[in-house]
């Protein structure tokens, strides 16, 4: 189709984009469509207010997180190769892919969804999870119903399930352990997007 | 159980005992019938106080008496599978007690004296069961897989009947079935009308069994559309059986697939036009509103009868019909009527659904239509299920091929056990005419096995198989807190991804398609008010500062000192504001937001222990902290879509739980959204980058310094629309507005604003702007939390500030 092939080459490094997330070029003209639509005056790059303009993330309890987590700290616009490089983390993991021994990790392996799930938690960065953040996380997921004792209890209960070494917070490695037996694989990954 | 025993009891006797001797007394009237005063007349001997007027109200009350029936026996099925464990769907309960009812007239009778005749069926039965599912039809999910859809409507049901006609042919011609007189064309237009997908039974069997959304409107949408191959097929091979044989030469075959393509698509516009119709009435009804959920009805049924008139398909007359007017005449009518149309669409439904399923088993006792081929009938239900799991993995290997999403293995075992037969394809068979098929009593039969198998059978059986081909599921008591948390989480996550990656189909033909529906068609079918408020809301509240307009009304109200009462008027507006947003919102992102039934909610509340769940802290031991803490999140996790997963179901609609949620939820993002954008603005952070189009328009404009009366708190709702309506930013909003004293007061520690100046950055009034919000619908349950909270807030802060601000002026 000649349209895929031109359109293709209006975007910059398009090879390389394709093959650090492992996108077809389909879905990179589906992706770049998308962009374009969401970025309404057309300036190239994406900033919050597009974001907020989708409906459905307003619906959504922790949609501002996912918002934020297309944006790297300290940077308010999103460029396409920052847009796909996120979503690539959604991608279904390819099965039979070779297993190269030096190429780095796929970005939609379980453990980098996994990094991108902590880091919805992990506002402030530091690696890990304290009580405070997933306090908040729990505010924003839970009804209004349940009070301010009864979050902290929750909070509480999580903390200790999962902490291990007894910081009083949970890191990376213990995330990942508590979270041994849930199929990651399936449960953040967009059928559509293989 | 002790209930519905009773209930089957009393419908029993009230058969045998009432019914029947109006039977009898029928037949004996008959006679009399024509001279009813004459007889009265001549056996007149003194002034008769009451009479018994039996033929009077015959017909009427026969009709009745059975709808009367099927509610009780629709209330005696629910009630047994409330306290029996619901193995048998409703559909199958309901024939199974049609078989019973039909023995209990048949013992009366010695001849069925209520069967489901074609003409019944067909006009007054199946009409509003396919309004009722287009009406509620998931538009975008439908259009989205149309494709799909189409290829197994068509072809899928020409393969069925082809390859089911051809093989039953092949097998009589080797000799299994004995002797039949039959011949090969009667074979394809039996094989023509036992290929159908019934979209009553689909929808009967699927309700009860949660299924991907993709996968149901899969199947939903193939069994509604395939109704105009049906009829096609079988008109041809009807009039092909009626000329012959012989004269079936290749200009017959042409004009038969000719005649196709006129049914159906001459059917599909006929629905469109109607549906236009209809929402062109729906515009105008504005002063009668009390009438006007009528003619969704009526207009829905006049489409069914003039496609049936012009023998055009009429199913997919009256799908199109629903399908299109629904987006506008939900815009346009009240919303009393909308509720209106929604229930009495469910419930017409629903009646004649249990009616048709009664009437199937009641239909089934008569001893004139059995004539039993084992041959035939055993070899008919093979050959139907085979050839069904052929064609459609077949038709989804080639689908596959060109769909972003391939439909799973999983999704095609459940799409082929789900290919139901049911009444329409009686309703044909019974159709049949009896002097060109002789052997009209044997399809009869046979399409009633085939009936009661798929139903039945096919219904017990397809929830287990569901469940046995789903993916291993953890225990639920067995995952941790943090498991739960975190699934919900990442239930969460994806739809907030799939949000964002605009998953369904969101290109260059779907967006030119909404902007011309936007431009011209709801230009020319939606209220221009229900215009309006589509998208404007939304806008309001993504973009507005709402605090910035309780400063606003403040500082003007402070000029006159009724600060306090405008406040509150004005939180009472933007209450109603909101809440009358959410129900325009809950409407439109209906599709979304899915609905479910009520199977959740009352899970949830009777996993509530009867433990009060406060929890207060120290003196608890911590095993009922735990168990306390799981009930906690399985109660208030809030739900994400994919819990809130379109069902199409006759019985429920969109429960308000749902959305309360979704309210909830909202409030809580737009004023989170609200305080970050606050704390940016207090200063730290440099200039976001914000679109400043009118920027130089607005510093123009002068603010006039607000009508101290009652349009102002409606001119202050109307004001927000106002700034979006520009196409801007609140104003405020604008960074680095270079003087200090622009900026708005809460922002000020200390200094305070003059208001001229700040009126100056507002958007002036204009007459034809005012109302626009209105009408406000009050919602009994209030959106306390949010804006309550803003208001008492800024209530203290902006007293001090007024009282500077009234200084200053």
């Amino acid at each position: 189709m000649g349209s895929t092939s031109s359109t293709l080459l209006k975007i910059p490094n398009v090879e390389v984009l394709m093959q650090e997330t492992g996108f077809s070029p389909a879905h990179i003209i589906r992706l770049h469509d998308r962009f374009k639509a969401l970025d309404k005056e057309g300036r190239g790059h994406l900033c919050p207010q597009d974001f907020g303009a989708i409906k459905e993330l307003a619906m959504n309890p922790i949609g501002d997180r996912i918002i934020g987590a297309f944006f790297s700290p300290g940077k308010e616009t999103v460029d396409f190769h920052t847009f796909v490089k996120i979503l690539a983390h959604f991608r279904p993991v390819d099965k039979d892919r070779p297993k190269e021994p030096n190429s780095p990790e796929p970005i939609n392996s379980r453990s980098n969804k996994l990094k991108f799930a902590f880091q919805l938690y992990d506002q402030d960065k530091d690696g890990k999870i304290s009580r405070d953040e997933l306090l908040k996380v729990l505010r924003s997921m839970l009804g209004m119903q349940v009070t301010e004792e009864q979050l902290e209890s929750i909070a509480d209960r999580t903390i200790q399930e999962a902490d291990l070494d007894r910081d009083e917070a949970i890191s990376f490695e213990e995330f990942r352990k508590s979270l041994e037996k849930v199929n990651i694989d399936h449960k953040m990954s967009i059928r559509f997007l293989r | 159980m002790a209930s519905s025993v009773y209930l089957c009891l009393l419908r029993a006797v009230f058969l045998v005992c009432f019914v029947n001797p109006l039977i009898q007394g029928l037949s004996e009237d008959e006679s009399v019938f024509q001279n009813p005063h004459h007889q009265q007349e001549e056996n007149l001997t003194g002034l008769p106080i009451v009479t018994f007027k039996w033929h009077h109200v015959e017909t009427p009350y026969l009709v009745i008496i059975w709808v009367f029936v099927a509610g009780l026996a629709k209330l005696s099925v629910v009630e047994l599978n409330h306290h029996v464990i619901s193995v048998v769907p409703e559909s199958g309960l309901l024939i199974i007690l049609g078989f019973i009812l039909g023995g209990i007239v048949w013992g009366a009778d010695r001849a069925q004296t209520f069967k489901l005749l074609p003409p019944t069926f067909f006009y007054y039965l199946l009409p509003q069961i396919i309004l009722d599912a287009s009406y509620f039809m998931p538009n975008k999910l439908f259009f989205s897989n149309l494709g799909a859809i189409l290829i197994y409507a068509i072809f899928g049901t020409c393969w069925n009947a082809a390859t089911v006609g051809l093989s039953l042919w092949g097998c009589y011609e080797a000799g299994v079935m004995g002797n039949l007189d039959i011949g090969l064309l009667q074979f394809l237009l039996f094989g023509s009308l036992i290929a159908a997908v019934d979209p009553v039974a689909v929808i009967a069997v699927f309700e009860e069994v949660h299924v991907n959304e993709v996968l149901f409107i899969l199947v939903f949408g193939e069994s509604l559309l395939n109704d105009g191959v049906t009829v096609v097929l079988y008109n041809v091979f009807d009039a092909f059986v009626a000329l012959g044989g012989p004269r079936i030469d290749a200009a017959e075959i042409f004009k038969g697939i000719f005649s196709f393509v006129v049914v159906a698509f001459g059917g599909s516009f006929l629905g469109i036009g109607f549906a236009i119709l209809l929402s062109l009435l729906t515009r105008c009804t504005k002063h009668i509103q009390i009438i006007e959920a009528g003619f969704v009805f009526v207009v829905g049924y006049l489409a069914y009868l003039t496609a049936e008139m012009l023998s055009l398909s009429a199913i997919l007359s009256i799908t199109f019909c629903g399908i299109c007017c629904q987006k506008y005449v939900n815009a346009n009518m009240d919303e009393k009527s909308v509720t209106t149309v929604r229930h009495a669409m469910k419930l017409l439904a629903n009646g004649s659904e249990t009616m048709i399923f009664l009437f199937l088993g009641v239909t089934a006792i008569d001893t004139e239509i059995w004539v039993w081929n084992t041959g035939f009938i055993l070899l008919t239900l093979l050959f139907v299920f085979i050839y069904r799991i052929i064609g459609t993995f077949l038709f989804t290997w080639m689908l596959n091929k060109f769909r972003l999403v391939p439909i799973e293995v999983i999704d095609q075992v459940v799409m082929s056990y789900g290919g139901l037969r049911g009444a329409v394809a009686y309703g044909l068979a019974a159709l049949l005419d009896e002097d060109k098929i002789p052997e009209k009593n044997l399809m009869i039969s046979t399409t009633l096995i085939v009936v009661y198998f798929t139903v039945i059978l096919q219904g017990i059986t397809m929830k287990p198989l569901v469940q046995w081909l789903k993916v291993k599921r953890a225990a639920h008591s067995d995952l941790k807190l943090i498991e739960k948390l975190n699934n919900r989480a990442f239930d969460h996550i994806l739809a907030a991804v799939e949000d964002i990656c605009g998953r369904i189909g969101d290109n260059w033909w779907t967006r030119g398609w909404n902007r011309f529906e936007e431009n011209y068609i709801s230009w020319l079918l939606m209220k221009p008010k229900a215009r309006k408020n589509r998208d404007y809301l939304f806008s309001i509240f993504h973009k507005l500062n709402l605090e910035d307009a309780i400063n606003y009304v403040s500082e003007v109200r402070a000029q006159t000192g009724v600060i306090y009462c405008t406040i509150l008027s004005f939180v009472w507006f933007s209450q109603l504001a909101f809440v009358s947003f959410n129900n325009k919102v809950c409407n439109t992102f209906t599709y979304n937001q899915g609905r479910y039934s009520d199977c959740n909610a009352i899970h949830l509340k009777d996993t509530i222990p009867s433990v009060s769940l406060d929890i207060h802290g120290q003196d608890r031991k911590n095993a009922m902290d735990d168990i306390n803490a799981h009930h906690l999140l399985q109660q208030h996790l809030y739900r994400s879509r994919k819990h809130h997963r379109h069902k199409y179901s006759r019985s429920h609609f969109s429960i308000n739980q749902n959305e309360d949620e979704v309210q909830e939820i909202f409030q809580r993002t737009m004023r989170s959204r609200l305080e970050s954008f606050k704390s940016t603005k207090m200063g730290v952070n440099p200039a976001k980058k914000i679109t400043k189009h009118h920027k130089k328009e607005l510093t123009h404009k002068v603010m006039p310094n607000g009508h101290p009366d009652g349009t102002e708190v409606e001119g202050l709702c109307v004001f927000l629309p106002h700034l979006i309506e520009a196409g801007i930013e609140n104003p405020v909003f604008l960074p680095d507005m270079d003087s200090p004293t622009h900026s708005p007061p809460w922002l000020m520690e200390t200094e305070a604003v003059a208001p001229s100046q700040r009126a100056q950055r507002r958007l002036p009034w204009t007459p034809n702007r005012l109302r626009r919000l209105a009408p406000m619908r009050i919602s009994t349950c209030s959106t306390d939390s949010f804006l309550m909270a803003d208001v008492s807030l800024t209530l203290e802060e902006h007293e001090e500030h007024s009282q500077t601000d009234h200084v200053e002026m």
